[in-house]
């Protein structure tokens, strides 16, 4: 059963016995004490930005402030760090920070998307995937043979090219302006692609986005239910009948599933 | 070779809803049952991580996992039909309950005008008024006929409800009061009575209070917890096959359930069933169950498939017209409708229960005049609230963009500033519309899917643009700071959700020329299988299909001990 699995994983949540520092100095992604990519830079980063607050009663051999936040979460299961990178930049520009909250970036909502890629839904694991393949009717639906997975590397790469050929730079190191003109072109099918169609794949990074953004925090997305504090949606209380029929407007602190497991 | 099993008074085909109800009045009348069901078994205890909009709504958790088995659609005979590959259109029930578990419990009676739809319609308006190609007919059955078994099924789910004014006749009342009222019920309800409607609360099988049916089975109040529909209910509140009909069937001692078996073939010989055969899809090994009745209530698809596959009934011929199974498929029509914003005003529309809600039924079936209007039938039209939960609920003024920093910031100010009201059209059936096998796809065991030729037509055109705009009067009169009104229809579509009423193919009557099944659902041409779900329907109303295909079930149930006793034709 699905929920003994997530308990068990949660169980498993302890802080590595190797420090961070210790971990790029092993996995020899520090070359010559430079550190390549932004993920990696970012193991380096104060850990107090992290979204959420897991289990932080590990072992540590580097002596951290006995309240600091880690997310183990926050690591990759599918994507290439340039992907990622790339991912983390589009959904940002889907969805911004701004002065009603953050964005997709703070909300992890590029992890989201990494970590529902790696599982079923990457592999359309249940959706009718035998031929055979007829290019069919828009009223029919999706009738290619590319499984998510597949249709998100070359959308990726799609994009980075464009972007190399547009402005000579990469997706994730252009203006927000000119990362918006990218997406752009690939929602409106301006971009020409033969493999998969630019169109339907904007259209699934943006529907992953708000995924990411308001699914219970669970899944790495909607970082410390941010996502729901934005829309005023409590996540799940168990009832409501004390409320139904109020007419004001009832604010309350959003509860997700976590809270339906016992924690010791 | 199929292993052969003992043989049993009845088998049934899939334990959803229909199954339930069969299972539970059979076994209480002292035969016993077993009940073939594909998916695995259910219960309240595993929803205690229920709350999961991406989990349930999103990756359908609960639904037919469709890498096994799907359909396939096209618009039109010229076209090639392609299978669903994903969910959109509507989803499909699998598992203990079916969509019994995952429904929204909107539980309406159909109208007196539904059973005698095509006489009605000409005793009004004419025989002109039909046009060509669309292949209405009376059910063989009315509503009062009808009226017991509807009283039967809302006592045995508890429905709550206050009298529809402009409904058929009752015998009793709804077994509980009505849900509580909003304050955008309110303001429904008060907008339809300044504009001389008659609104009252959709009848509901989420449970106002607690209650104890008839068979002493006892369930605990609503708590508009706001994940219903695509959603189990942790309270066993809802009304579903698993908390009402099958313990109920179970504790006779007389009902064997047995998950995970897939019914491939329904067995006959000389004009009667002989059982069914079916495959343990945990071990791959296939059974013969041999029973003295038969009873398909596997869903409108599989129902109308298994008799195609196993050559019982003559099969629909669209050319010529002639033939029932797979005739008369049709939908509903949802597309007329309207949202309206408010600026100043927030709603807590994040709280809700799948059917809680305010409607009227002043433009259903023939309750307004058609002599001046190009469709018949109607629609209910309802503000419910049902929960609003994030993912989903991004409704926007036109205008906005699509993404980004504006359309970011329009979802947040009107998650909860918007109302929907919306209408719930009526269906009806064509001759160019109709399920047959597909000659191309297959499922997991190598069989054929079912085959939708479906679209929308001018009768159907016509009565979105007609309730699109009563939608936005009514939300005009609530009060909307803007209302957008929905009045045009697109052909139809597979890849977005818009219901899962799917109806006939085994449709009733009282001709075996144009129907498949008596008014007991009883095979014309095969006494001792009965074929139950709203694949009987002969076409399809404005409201959910459930109550009607509840009472038609318990009918079938009487129809079925009847015959036990004393086999032959019931009608
Ligand atoms: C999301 C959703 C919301 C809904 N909301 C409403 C509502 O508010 N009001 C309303 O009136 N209706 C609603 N409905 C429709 C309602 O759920 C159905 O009308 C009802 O469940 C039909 O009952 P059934 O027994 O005919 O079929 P189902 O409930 O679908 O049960 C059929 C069963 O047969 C099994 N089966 C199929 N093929 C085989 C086979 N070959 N062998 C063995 N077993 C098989 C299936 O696994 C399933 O369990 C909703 C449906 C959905 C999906
Ligand atoms: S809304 Fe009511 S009936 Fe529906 S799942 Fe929640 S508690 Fe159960």
């Amino acid at each position: 059963m699905a929920n003994e699995t997530e308990e068990q994983d949660l169980k498993d949540h302890k802080e590595p016995d190797h420090s961070r520092r210790n971990f790029l100095k092993n996995s020899g992604y520090a070359v010559g004490g430079l550190i390549v990519g932004g993920v990696v830079g970012s193991l380096l980063r104060s850990p107090n930005k992290s979204t959420t607050n897991n289990n932080n009663n590990g072992n540590t051999t580097e002596k951290a402030p006995a309240n600091e936040a880690v997310n183990f979460n926050q690591a990759l299961m599918h994507f290439t760090q340039e992907q990622f990178l790339i991912m983390e930049a589009a959904t940002e520009r889907i969805f911004p920070a701004d002065d009603n909250g953050p964005g997709a970036k703070e909300l992890g909502v590029a992890y989201f998307i990494d970590h529902q890629l790696a599982g079923e839904w990457g592999v359309n694991g249940r959706e009718y995937m035998q031929g055979p393949f007829f290019k069919g009717e828009t009223t029919q639906g999706y009738q290619g043979r590319l499984k998510r997975r597949e249709i998100f590397d070359i959308g990726l790469q799609e994009m980075q090219n464009y972007s190399n050929k547009k402005f000579q730079k990469k997706f994730k190191d252009l203006t927000p302006e000119q990362q918006d003109t990218v997406l752009k072109a690939f929602e409106t099918d301006e971009v020409k692609l033969t493999t998969i169609s630019a169109s339907g794949f904007f259209k699934t990074i943006f529907g992953s986005t708000m995924e990411g953004a308001y699914a219970d925090p669970l899944y790495g997305g909607n970082g410390n239910m941010a996502g729901w504090k934005l829309k005023n949606f409590p996540g799940n209380q168990m009832s409501y009948t004390k409320i139904i029929e109020q007419d004001k407007f009832e604010k309350m602190q959003p509860v997700s599933l976590r809270e339906h497991l016992p924690h010791s | 070779m199929a292993t052969k099993l003992p043989k049993t008074d009845v088998v049934i085909v899939g334990v959803g809803w229909g199954g339930g109800i069969i299972a539970s009045e059979l076994t209480k009348g002292g035969l016993s049952v077993v009940g073939l069901e594909r998916g695995k078994e259910r219960k309240t205890e595993d929803y205690y991580m229920v709350h999961d909009e991406l989990r349930y709504a999103l990756r359908y958790e609960m639904f037919q996992d469709l890498s096994r088995e799907t359909i396939t659609f096209r618009g039109n005979e010229k076209i090639k039909a392609l299978p669903m590959r994903s969910y959109g259109s509507f989803l499909l029930g699998d598992g203990l309950g079916g969509s019994g578990v995952h429904w929204n419990g909107q539980t309406f009676r159909f109208l007196p005008y539904d059973f005698e739809i095509k006489s009605k319609t000409i005793e009004r308006y004419g025989k002109s008024k039909i046009p060509d190609g669309m292949t209405i007919q009376d059910w063989g059955i009315t509503y009062d006929q009808l009226e017991p078994y509807f009283n039967k099924f809302e006592k045995m789910t508890g429905i709550s409800g206050d009298e529809n004014p402009l409904g058929g006749k009752r015998s009793e009342k709804y077994p509980t009061p009505p849900m509580k009222t909003t304050p955008g019920m309110k303001m429904f309800s008060d907008s339809c009575k300044g504009l001389n409607y008659h609104p009252y609360h959709m009848p509901s099988a989420n449970l106002s209070e607690q209650y104890t049916n008839p068979d002493g089975i006892a369930r605990a109040a609503c708590q508009y917890c706001g994940y219903c529909e695509r959603f189990g209910c942790e309270y066993g509140a809802k009304a579903d096959p698993v908390v009402t009909v099958i313990p109920v069937a179970k504790n006779t001692g007389k009902f064997e359930l047995r998950t995970h078996s897939n019914v491939r073939r329904i067995l006959h010989k000389g004009g009667k069933a002989t059982g069914v055969l079916y495959i343990d899809t945990t071990t791959g090994e296939e059974y013969e169950q041999p029973a003295d009745i038969v009873v398909m209530t596997s869903y409108v698809f599989n129902n109308t498939r298994l008799l195609l596959m196993s050559n019982i009934g003559k099969p629909y011929d669209p050319k010529t017209g002639t033939g029932v199974i797979g005739r008369n498929y049709a939908y509903q029509v949802l597309k007329g409708a309207g949202v309206g914003f408010f600026e100043d005003k927030e709603f807590n529309i994040f709280a809700g229960a799948g059917s809680l809600g305010m409607c009227i039924d002043d433009f259903n079936g023939d309750n307004f005049d058609h002599k001046d209007l190009k469709f018949i039938h109607g629609a209910n039209i309802s503000y419910s609230q049902t929960g609003a939960r994030p993912i989903q609920n991004n409704t926007v003024p036109p205008g906005t963009p699509t993404w980004g920093k504006d359309y970011k910031a329009a979802t947040v100010k009107y998650a909860n500033r918007h109302i929907n009201v919306g209408a719930q059209g009526s269906c009806m059936p064509f001759r160019h519309h109709f399920l047959d096998l597909d000659p191309t796809y297959k499922d997991e065991f190598g069989d054929p899917l079912m085959r939708i030729t479906f679209d929308f037509e001018d009768q159907d055109r016509e009565l979105v643009k007609f309730m699109g705009a009563k939608c936005g009067d009514i939300l005009k009169q609530m009060g909307a700071d803007k209302v957008v009104a929905n009045t045009e229809l697109a052909p139809y579509e597979i890849t977005t959700y818009q219901s899962t009423h799917n109806t006939g193919g085994v449709v009733m009557g009282s001709s075996p020329d144009t129907s498949a099944v008596n008014n007991y659902l009883q095979m014309w041409d095969t006494e001792n299988l009965f074929v139950i779900g709203a694949s009987a329907f002969a076409h399809n109303s404005g409201y959910n299909p459930t109550g009607t295909m509840g009472a038609l079930s318990y009918r079938a149930a009487e129809g079925i001990l009847k015959y036990h006793k004393n086999p032959g034709s019931l009608v």
